[in-house]
């Protein structure tokens, strides 16, 4: 169980929520406070648009534990319109291809139960194809 | 001059802004027949039927919507002062939905939260509320939702439609609104057509009760008044939205009622969504303002089991010509499809127990 962290990082994980440098305007995500382009410190959070495109991709078969009712699975770098690369899974592909260069937007899904059918249940950023 | 009959809130108030989610995933009622009933291609209530994926639930699937709702009623989040969640299918039995959507949408924490439950009618349950909360001048802006992931026992009835989606509205001041809403009303009584005890997986229902003394008389009835409250008839109104369990309970009863299959056609989307339960109504109500012009008057008539309508006057403002295109339409949800069989089904739909 991990609860705490669960409950410490549902901003970010919700909302795609991080930091804008008030020094020199870089967008930060994951937020870690300090500007990793001129490093000064940035706190000042940020609401991510959510728009991105794929950079590259794969797919999880054999997948770890609690995400194993989801397998398979297509995990992917997104590069999001404001810079930052994440990693995140993609989400209702249907029977479509994924394609590097594909525009992306974020969504707010089940990530996985916290423990068994009992636990908390986990959810946070994935990406779809553009509607 | 007070009217004891309908809900007019002393301050003018309306829907600012409204966001609908369909999931992409659809199972024909044909291979749910050739499971079931022998193949049996005639007679089936829906054409198909929407179904979440594996990853969704009534929480993301209303953050999804509110998202929509926000984007076209171009308020901060800090603005609503309450998120009001209506659904028979909450992920959890305690711990509410509603703080986890107030929580994505930036919503929190100056709010009020709350999820409600009167089987398909808890949504529009949420809006009179909403409605009353703005109405009274104690809130400027309130989201009411009405989501669903409805389960479907195999081989019952009901799996033929038992669907998921919804919608999401944020009620606030009229002077703001993109349709206004002139007044409601609610007729209810204690009907036993359909119901699902706690720990029961699937809902049980009173088969032939569900007709003439639940659905019709109640959502009749709620209409009905309304209108003759109203002065108004079914001449009156531009288009016209019910719930809508199947695609036959809505056509009889908008005949019944007046209406012509043109004023309900936009809102009807059972044949290919199915019953989204207490998205239903509402849901239907996003595509017609999707398409309405301003002026365009809407009779919207919700019904929940157990057993309630909620009917609402609604009158299109000159606003929706700038919001409806600032979010995804209700028919671009629908037109985004993939296709299933009953076995991908039955393990999205978590009917394969492994213990
Ligand atoms: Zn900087």
């Amino acid at each position: 169980m991990e609860i705490p962290r669960h409950w410490r990082l549902k901003k970010q994980r919700y909302a795609l929520v991080g930091e804008v440098c008030p020094h020199c305007d870089y967008k930060i995500f994951p937020p870690r406070d300090v500007c990793p382009n001129c490093g000064d410190e940035a706190k000042t959070l940020y609401t991510f648009s959510g728009r991105g495109e794929v950079f590259s991709y794969t797919t999880i078969y054999e997948a770890p534990t609690g995400f194993d009712s989801m397998a398979p699975y297509t995990v992917a770098l997104i590069k999001l319109e404001e810079g930052p690369m994440v990693t995140a899974q993609l989400t209702d592909l249907g029977d479509q291809p994924v394609e590097i260069g594909m525009p992306v937007e974020m969504v707010t899904r089940k990530m996985r139960n916290d423990g068994d059918e009992r636990g908390v249940i986990v959810y946070g950023y994935k990406f779809r194809r553009r509607v | 001059m007070t009217n004891n009959t309908l809900l007019k809130p002393s301050r003018p108030v309306g829907i600012v802004g409204y966001g609908a989610y369909v999931p992409r995933y659809r199972i024909p009622a044909k291979e749910i027949a050739r499971v079931w009933a022998g193949g049996k291609a005639s007679g089936l209530p829906v054409k198909e039927k929407a179904v979440p994926g594996l990853d969704e639930d009534v929480i993301t699937m209303s953050i999804e919507a509110a998202r929509n709702a926000m984007a076209r009623a171009q308020i901060a989040p800090s603005q609503l002062r309450a998120i009001w969640v209506g659904s028979e299918s909450h992920p959890y039995a305690v711990k509410p939905t509603s703080t986890v959507v107030g929580e994505a949408i930036g919503a929190v924490p100056h709010i009020q939260a709350g999820d409600w439950e009167f089987a398909c009618k808890a949504g529009t349950e949420a809006m009179v509320a909403a409605m009353g909360f703005v109405g009274s001048g104690m809130a400027e802006y309130a989201m009411a939702i009405g989501m669903d992931t409805a389960q479907g026992k195999p081989g019952d009835a009901l799996e033929y439609t038992a669907a998921a989606g919804g919608a999401a509205f944020v009620i606030g001041p009229a002077e703001n609104s993109l349709a206004v809403i002139n007044a409601s009303y609610s007729y209810v009584t204690d009907t036993p057509d359909f119901w699902r005890r706690e720990y029961q997986r699937y809902p049980e229902h009173g088969v032939r009760f569900t007709g003439e003394p639940a659905y019709f008389n109640h959502i009749t009835s709620s209409a009905k008044t309304l209108m003759q409250e109203l002065g108004l008839t079914a001449k009156d109104y531009t288009w016209a939205v019910f719930h809508q369990p199947n695609t036959k309970f809505p056509q009889r009863a908008a005949q019944m009622l007046g209406f012509t299959p043109e004023q309900i056609a936009p809102g009807l989307l059972v044949p290919l969504i199915g019953n989204t339960y207490s998205g239903a109504s509402i849901i239907g109500l996003t595509a017609i303002l999707d398409i309405a012009r301003p002026g365009d008057r809407i009779l919207l008539a919700s019904f929940g089991s157990g057993a309630g309508s909620d009917a609402f006057d609604i009158v299109v403002t000159e606003k929706i010509l700038e919001r409806a295109g600032l979010a995804t339409r209700t028919q671009e949800y629908i037109a985004r499809r993939t296709e299933i069989d009953y076995a991908t089904y039955a393990r999205f739909r978590d009917k394969i127990t492994m213990k």
